[in-house]
């Protein structure tokens, strides 16, 4: 592909056509902040804190939202640029709740760190704040719109790609706030409670209830794992806390499914420290299911799958496999009901 | 005034039904001669219902023909004097005809009446001389002949040359060349391509779309046509606001007649070119005149702005190549086909060529449409045409391009009216809104209406603009109110500056831009309400008292007998007292008080 040089604070870079000034500054390790942006997601440009000069152009530019051209002389980090995304974010926390302290999104916060960055200590601007009061029953998902900063990503994610539009955006100017139809809880709306709203809300306006008080990001070990729901082989980051598992993440630059999950990936997890869940096999005695040893559990199912078929036939028995056994598991559970049960009695749930 | 040769067979009556005389009265005049003709029996005197003439202080306006005598403010009961005298007697009817504010003079002919003397028509060119809702009318103008040229004599690349030649600038405010955004869209590859006319008008003050609109629709689909031919579209859209019901009844109209006549449709006027014309009511929002919020609009999302590139020649409408002109460029078009790109560029200066609408309200003399050469100065609309400040008060500000626009104090009248010199004074073109000011009025409260405006109407997509204005209001009023200090100005101006450059759109962009004129040209006035606590124009009610002085009352009552919320005492034949407490300071009282004995004390 033909190569295209341009310089972005003084250092001169080469790269691929069709990339955004965004793309270019991270694999080049210059950061540029953003706030409305989502890898995930088309460029929106509304956050303005990615604003950058380009040299020849009339306006500031957005880095989300432009694309590299050869010849482009970029600067990211001027005075008047630093100045913009100051006045940006103090116009957003002028009209935040500043609830930091019990936040469940503190120090993953994206307006929380920009803040920090900037080294904001007093806010020049103040006036009217919202105070909105949303109820929704839903089980999984909080919403507090008092730390919605407007960035859409919710909507977008939504709509371009779980093609839901849940969520849209009502009223204008200092009162525009996102909202469901005729405001209703997600569960009253066609919401699938995938929770990808979730995942890409850069503060603690959308979080999950089930995780509430478990604990802080900085507390947490995460551990990367393949999903165990289907053969979809989604990558999770598992948020363990004091061995226990409190969330369940994505993580945008990885895995196959690059940050997006459903609902069971990332909601689905109680059953793994459920009090109710098998940890060893089961055999019936005399009515009753006790505790037995994997060896005589298996043994048990294997004379009675010889009992069956030599009495009824190798027909008398099928398969059933499951979506979330992996690809190999799978084959070995075709291979062991064609091969040695002898039938071709074998299906799969996926196919249900 | 002697006797004129009338010939009745002539005689014809226009009455302008544009929505400022209708709001004055027009419908029942024209009912009243209607009247008048069925009981004289008269039917030889046509009533032509005219769009607007652009004096709209002076409706309802009528003009007979043919010799153009000028009636204005003419009421229902002036109906059968003008029928009995002037229709049937042939007699000029000397007390009904328009009085020069300035000389003082009657001026009984259309022509000679200052307000059109020194306009110079092109947009306007049959408003007011056609009725809009017959096309033969408009024919009979030499209406779609310029069609009919395009289409029988020259390629798309000629008309695209063609109006590049011209110079003509988009009308909507950016005022980008016309000529050469058809060419991008003709040069755009797409199998479908669309153009829409934007008549959203949203401009607080602006209503000169509307009148072109309401007065003579075919000049906006002649040229919307010639450019769907320039540019190759087959499609088009008129985006009109919803709250122009006439404007929408029109276009209606003529869009039906344009079909009979078979100017739209398949191989049009035996061409091979094919267009239709849709009507799209607006979302009655301001922003929604903003190009790409346009367009969402029409796609039936929300009509919010998105990030440019990529332009709408190249993705526009569905993700098509689109070309958007506002209603009084392609209104220019068909006379541009017809008298040439140079008879065009012999009008204007330099960089700004032909002619421009503006919509002349506030503290003037006769307000209304007024269309001039482009570099025409402030003073020449101002004070030549609208003949000045009302009352002959002393000229303050003019708040030229609306909402987004600047205010310019009087060194600056002698400034030529085109696009780079009003830019240079931190004012814009814009739609052409243009607001006289009298001392009367008050900057600090001025900007704080329009930042409210642009604070309501912001689609709320960026920062900038959805809380950097909100603050820039609360700051404003605080200021009205006397609770702000010196370090909220600096702040204020800091603020403007930033949203200036880091808005989204062009809403965002221009919003700060009456503060930032104001703060230019009329600081002291701000400071003056910060650090005095003083509005010298005595509009800022919390700054302000009305006292009654105690020497010059003569305890007649009257102010007490008006106030309504009981706020003056006083005894009969004893000076009154005004409660400042109680007091709303709504003025009553002073306009009342038959001795001057009220003022307003900052
Ligand atoms: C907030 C906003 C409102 C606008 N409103 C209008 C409008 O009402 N009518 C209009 O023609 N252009 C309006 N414009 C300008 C349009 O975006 C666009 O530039 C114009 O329609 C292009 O036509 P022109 O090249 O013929 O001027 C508006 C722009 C902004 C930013
Ligand atoms: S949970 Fe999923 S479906 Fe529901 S609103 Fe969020 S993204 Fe849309
Ligand atoms: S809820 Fe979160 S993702 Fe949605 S708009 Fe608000 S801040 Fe953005
Ligand atoms: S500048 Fe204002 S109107 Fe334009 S996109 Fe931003 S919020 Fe919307």
């Amino acid at each position: 592909m033909a190569k295209i040089n341009l310089v972005i604070n003084d250092r001169k870079i080469e790269t691929e056509p069709g990339k955004t000034i965004l793309e270019v500054a991270g694999e080049n390790r210059i950061k540029i902040p953003t706030l409305c942006h989502d890898p995930r997601l088309k460029p929106y440009g509304a956050c303005r804190v990615c604003l950058v000069e380009v040299e020849g152009a009339r306006t500031f530019l957005p880095a989300c939202a432009t694309e590299v051209i050869d010849g482009m002389v970029v600067k990211t980090n001027t005075v008047p640029l630093y100045e913009i995304r100051r006045t940006i974010v103090e116009l957003l926390l002028s009209d935040h709740e500043l609830s930091c302290v019990t936040c469940e999104s503190a120090g993953q916060c994206q307006l929380q760190d920009l803040a920090y960055e900037l080294g904001i200590e007093e806010n020049r601007f103040e006036g009217e704040k919202h105070t909105y009061t949303i109820e929704d029953y839903n089980p999984l998902i909080e919403r507090d719109l008092n730390k919605c900063i407007s960035c859409g990503r919710c909507v977008r994610i939504c709509e371009e790609v779980q093609q839901n539009s849940i969520y849209t955006f009502a009223n204008r100017g200092f009162d525009a706030i996102v909202t469901t139809p005729y405001d209703r809880s997600l569960i009253e709306t066609k919401c699938e409670l995938c929770g990808q709203c979730v995942s890409t809300c850069p503060t603690g306006a959308l979080t999950e209830k089930m995780s509430r008080y478990k604990g802080r990001i900085w507390e947490i070990e995460k551990v990367k794992t393949i999903c165990p729901y289907c053969g979809c082989g989604c990558e999770l980051e598992i948020q363990i806390k004091n061995g226990e598992i409190v969330r369940v993440s994505t993580d945008v630059e990885s895995g196959i499914n690059k940050g997006n999950a459903c609902a069971k990936g990332r909601f689905g997890y109680d059953f793994v420290n459920h009090p109710n869940r098998l940890t060893s096999p089961l055999v019936r005695k005399n009515g009753e299911l006790v505790e037995t040893s994997w060896d005589e559990a298996i043994k048990t199912v294997a004379d009675k799958f010889s009992k069956i078929k030599k009495k009824h036939g190798s027909d008398a028995i099928a398969g059933l496999s499951s979506a979330k056994c992996t690809n190999e598991e799978n084959y070995l559970m075709q291979k062991f009901m064609r091969a040695v049960i002898g039938t071709n009695n074998i299906d799969h749930c996926a196919r249900l | 005034m002697g006797k004129i040769d009338v010939k009745e067979e002539q005689n014809r009556v226009f009455i302008c039904t544009g929505t400022g005389c209708i709001l004055s009265g027009a419908d029942r005049v024209n009912a009243a001669f209607k009247e008048e003709f069925k009981k004289r029996k008269i039917s030889e005197i046509d009533i032509v219902q005219t769009g607007c003439h652009g004096f709209c202080q002076q409706g309802p306006i009528i003009v007979i023909q043919p010799e153009g005598i000028f009636y204005p403010m003419v009421s229902a009961e002036n109906v059968a004097r003008i029928v009995e005298e002037h229709l049937l007697g042939g007699k000029i009817i000397d007390d009904l005809l328009y009085k020069d504010p300035s000389t003082g003079e009657k001026v009984p002919f259309y022509k000679d009446i200052n307000f059109y003397k020194k306009q110079t028509r092109i947009v306007l060119r049959n408003c007011g001389q056609i009725d809009p809702e017959e096309i033969d009318n408009y024919i009979e103008h030499g209406g779609y002949e310029a069609l009919k040229k395009v289409l029988s004599e020259m390629t798309p690349e000629e008309v695209v040359e063609e109006v590049k030649a011209s110079c003509l600038r988009g009308r909507g405010g950016a005022g980008f060349p016309t000529g050469i955004k058809w060419d991008f869209a003709r040069k755009a590859s797409g199998d479908v391509k669309y153009l829409i006319c934007n008549a959203d008008e949203g401009d607080p003050g602006a209503f000169m779309d509307r009148s072109v609109l309401e007065g003579d629709p075919h000049s906006v689909l002649e040229g919307m046509m010639i450019a769907a031919y320039a540019i190759g579209a087959s499609v088009g859209y008129i985006y009109v606001r919803a709250e122009y019901p006439l404007a929408v009844k029109r276009l209606k109209i003529a869009v039906e007649h344009v079909k009979k006549k078979g100017f739209l449709g398949k191989n049009i006027l035996g061409s091979s070119f094919n267009f239709e014309i849709k009507i799209k009511e607006g979302a009655g929002a301001f922003v929604c005149g903003e190009e790409t919020a346009l367009m969402a609009s029409i796609e039936g999302r929300r009509g919010t702005p998105r990030v440019r590139p990529p332009f709408p020649a190249q993705s526009g409408l569905w993700g098509k190549p689109t070309n958007i002109n506002n209603v009084e460029t392609l209104a220019n078009i068909a006379w541009i086909i017809i008298n040439g790109a140079n008879k065009f560029a012999a009008i204007g200066t330099e960089k700004s060529k032909g002619t421009k609408i503006f919509a002349v309200t506030g503290k003037v003399k006769n307000g209304g449409l007024v269309e001039v050469p482009m570099g025409t100065s402030l003073r020449e609309v101002i004070f030549d045409i609208c003949g000045g400040v009302k009352d002959d008060e002393e000229f303050k500000a003019v708040q030229i391009g609306g909402p987004s626009g600047g205010c310019l104090p009087a060194e600056f009248l002698d400034t030529p009216i085109d696009y780079e010199s009003l830019t240079q004074t931190g004012a814009i073109v814009g739609s052409g809104g243009m607001v006289v000011m009298d001392e009367s009025s008050c900057m600090v409260d001025l900007a704080r209406y329009f930042l409210a405006f642009t604070q309501k109407e912001s689609c709320g997509k960026c920062v900038p603009c959805r809380v950097g204005t909100k603050r820039m209001l609360e700051m404003l009023q605080r200021m009205t109110k006397g609770e702000s200090n010196e370090e909220e100005l600096v702040l204020l101006e800091n603020l403007a500056q930033d949203i200036k450059v880091s808005s989204l759109c062009g809403l965002g962009q221009t919003a700060p831009n009456p503060v930032l004129t104001m703060f230019k040209y009329f600081r002291k006035e701000f400071e003056e309400h910060v650090k005095e606590g003083r509005c010298r124009a005595g509009v800022c009610s919390e700054l302000i008292a009305y006292i009654i002085k105690e020497n010059i009352c003569k305890g007649c009552g009257v102010c007490k007998k008006h106030c309504p919320v009981g706020a003056i005492s006083g005894e009969k034949k004893q000076p009154h007292e005004i409660d400042v407490a109680k007091c709303v300071k709504c003025g009553i009282c002073m306009q009342h008080c038959p001795f001057d004995a009220i003022y307003v004390a900052e």
